[in-house]
């Protein structure tokens, strides 16, 4: 249990300095957890999650800022020291021993007397339901098994803070939904502060409490799951957040600062967004959720997209159309009983609320009045 | 699709069954490799078992008969065969300990990263391709010799007496430079191993809070304990059969003070033109290194095996 505190936390690999920004794997990386939270590390490959958990854990030397944990500066601090249990995206169990002993390894390094090792194991293995495979070695476990080794293993020492490198990559989809509940079961039975890291936004968004989305070594916005989601702080995170991603269009504000037009789409912007007339006859991205899209008859509201069907996914519960409005490629998510056709002309619309917007420059979402951001459920 | 994948990839022994039943006539393939390998070993062991039991001197090449036990119970009476014996064995064990030890703290800084490290690693596996006999002269006439030799230099130049290290530490002689050759050899197979340790272990037991030591003790010992395995395997063979370099230097002298196993075979046959004392001899050797592979392998391994379990 404990607060961890990141300020200005950044690494600079040498030798890949010449190169200006791209060098800096983690860069002015700033947090401060509550104790006992759920974080998530979500960005795609490359974008320093890793290396940024890899510096709490003091595997890595952060070359910039501080890392506290409960107020004390653990950035000289060797890794053994910090009282931090990881779980390896390979899982890192040591072959040659048993179940019972990857478990109570660390225990007998810090020379804890053997019936307490024994209890300690015994409850974190009926905990994770794997106290019939404690006499095994890794190898002779399966892959979900192994993790709940790695689990039980973090787990067992009660450490500070738990590290979790994609620990659900390596399993089955089926398996992985599973042990995604089951890590949030045993979080909040534990209360232990957490970081995950995880390039799986759908990972990111069932499990955190709150969600530090990462692209090239910086945070791009740190929030909870449904803020993210209904509020992204740029197009990465907009695009980033939510299956399938937001659909982008470039259009134009038009002189009122209301209606949105492309070569042939219109979109009608909130009309309580006061904050627009600065933005009038500028070039716009306008975001639009899939879920949010739905067919209409022409020419019967403000907000329209019309396009040619390329492509139709019935999945049963809902319908995936793709279309092309303006160059721009649009994904509508529709009822499961739509019918429609490829080749089919589609007219879309969307409630003027549901809409986003960026700058076409810096990409940051315009601000959004007070009372759209707190329309989160 | 989905559920026949997971159930293929949960049995490990599915893939091996399925070989097995569709599999080509294996047997029937490796028979000329088996057969092969046995001719070539079976041949030699009988004719060296056949004349073991011969009266056979190339002096006296007309004296051929049955001889029974004699050459044994010659071999056996021989005060010579016991200190050849006890020779091998000085020099196995302690080649084996200063080639693996100094391989594994020679493997254990070569793993680590410094600039020049490819270099470094292939001037110290040099030492492995140079000939046994080229070694022995090297050491006798460069490094031991007592007049020319840099040892002695080096201890002239610090003030002290030079050793003769051929007459006075024989042993000690062919036990460096036999080492100074194999060490390479554990140095290779041991790097290789370690290459092979999964880094996020070494993490996992850092973060279980190990140090140095107890990280060395607890994961790359274990690790390498099927390699270390293959080399002291390897290299217990091969040093029950050292001979060139003894040949080369010493001649198994002072007195017998340096005759192994092999070489009190050469000198048997060689010198005293005995085929069937020599062949009984080269039984015995066969015999020892069967202990050897038998006997302190199995415990050598049996040690890392529960090493690595406590």
């Amino acid at each position: 249990m404990a607060v961890v505190e990141l300020n200005n936390v950044a690494k600079r690999y040498p030798g890949s300095g010449s190169k200006g920004a791209a060098a800096n794997a983690v860069d002015d990386f700033n947090l401060i957890t509550r104790d006992g939270e759920f974080i998530v590390l979500v960005g795609p490959s490359g974008c320093g999650k890793s290396t940024t958990m890899r510096m709490i854990a003091g595997l890595e030397a952060n070359t910039g800022g501080e890392i506290r944990i409960n107020g004390r500066d653990v950035s000289q601090v060797a890794a053994r020291d910090r009282d931090i249990a990881m779980v390896f995206q390979s899982y890192a169990l040591y072959p040659h021993m048993t179940v019972f002993d990857n478990m109570a390894f660390a225990l007998k390094l810090k020379k804890y007397p053997g019936e307490d090792i024994q209890k300690r194991v015994k409850e974190a293995a009926e905990v994770l339901g794997i106290t019939a495979l404690l006499d095994r070695k890794p190898r002779a476990l399966s892959g979900g098994q192994r993790q709940r080794v790695a689990l039980g293993r973090a787990i067992v020492r009660s450490p500070q803070v738990f590290l979790m490198d994609e620990p659900l990559s390596n399993l089955d989809a089926m398996l992985r939904v599973d042990m995604r509940a089951e890590i949030i079961k045993l979080h909040r039975k534990l209360k232990v502060t957490t970081f995950y890291v995880t390039h799986d936004q759908t990972e990111a968004m069932t499990m955190g409490e709150r969600i530090v989305v990462m692209k090239d070594g910086r945070i791009q916005q740190i929030d909870t799951p449904n803020t993210l989601y209904h509020c992204p702080a740029n197009l990465f995170v907009a695009g980033f957040i939510g299956t399938p991603s937001m659909n982008f269009l470039k259009m134009t504000l038009g002189q009122h600062g209301m209606m949105l037009t492309g070569p042939t789409a219109r979109l009608l912007a909130s009309p309580e967004r006061q904050d627009l007339s600065n933005h009038r006859g500028q070039t716009l991205w306008a975001g639009i959720r899939p879920e949010h899209l739905r067919p209409t008859d022409a020419d019967d509201c403000a907000a329209l997209l019309t396009g040619e069907v390329d492509v139709v996914e019935p999945l049963g519960a809902v319908t995936m159309v793709q279309m092309t409005v303006d160059g721009h490629r649009i994904t509508a998510q529709l009822d499961g009983d739509t019918r429609v056709s490829i080749g089919d002309t589609l007219t879309l619309t969307c409630d003027s609320d549901q809409l986003h917007l960026f700058d076409t420059e810096t990409e940051l979402a315009l601000p959004r009045t007070h009372a759209m951001s707190t329309t989160t459920v | 699709m989905n559920t026949e994948a997971t159930a293929l990839s949960d049995s490990p022994d599915r893939g091996r069954k399925l070989h097995r039943r569709h599999g080509p006539p294996v047997k029937r393939l490796m028979a000329p490799a088996v057969i092969f390998l046995l001719v070539w070993m079976i041949v030699p062991l009988a004719m060296t078992i056949y004349y073991a039991f011969q009266n056979y001197n190339l002096m006296m090449p007309t004296m051929r008969g049955f001889a029974g036990w004699e050459n044994f119970s010659i071999l056996l009476n021989d005060p010579t065969f016991w200190s050849a014996l006890v020779n091998t064995l000085v020099l196995v064990g302690a080649c084996l300990i200063v080639t693996v030890g100094l391989g594994l703290v020679l493997a254990l800084l070569f793993n680590r990263t410094f600039i020049g490290r490819g270099i470094a690693r292939t001037l110290a596996i040099s030492p492995f391709f140079v000939m046994p006999v080229v070694t022995g002269l090297i050491f006798k006439n460069m490094l031991f010799h007592p007049v020319y030799g840099i040892f002695s230099w080096a201890m002239r130049t610090l003030g002290l007496e030079p050793i003769d290290w051929l007459a006075h530490y024989p042993m000690l002689s062919i036990i460096m430079m036999i080492s100074w050759e194999w060490t390479p050899f554990a140095l290779l197979i041991l790097l290789t191993g370690l290459q092979s340790l999964p880094e996020d272990q070494i993490e996992a037991v850092r973060l279980d809070g190990a140090n140095r030591w107890q990280e060395f003790r607890h994961i790359v010992i274990p690790h390498l304990g099927q390699v270390l395995y293959v080399v002291v395997m390897l290299e217990s063979i091969f040093f029950l059969t050292s001979f060139a370099e003894i040949y080369a230097t010493t001649s198994g002298g002072p007195g017998t003070a340096t005759t192994n196993l092999p070489y009190y075979i050469y000198l048997s046959a060689f010198f005293q033109y005995d085929i069937g004392l020599s062949s009984a001899a080269a039984i015995g050797a066969v015999v020892l290194a069967n202990i050897f592979a038998f006997f302190l392998i199995r415990f050598v391994a049996g040690n890392l095996n529960a090493g690595g379990q406590r």
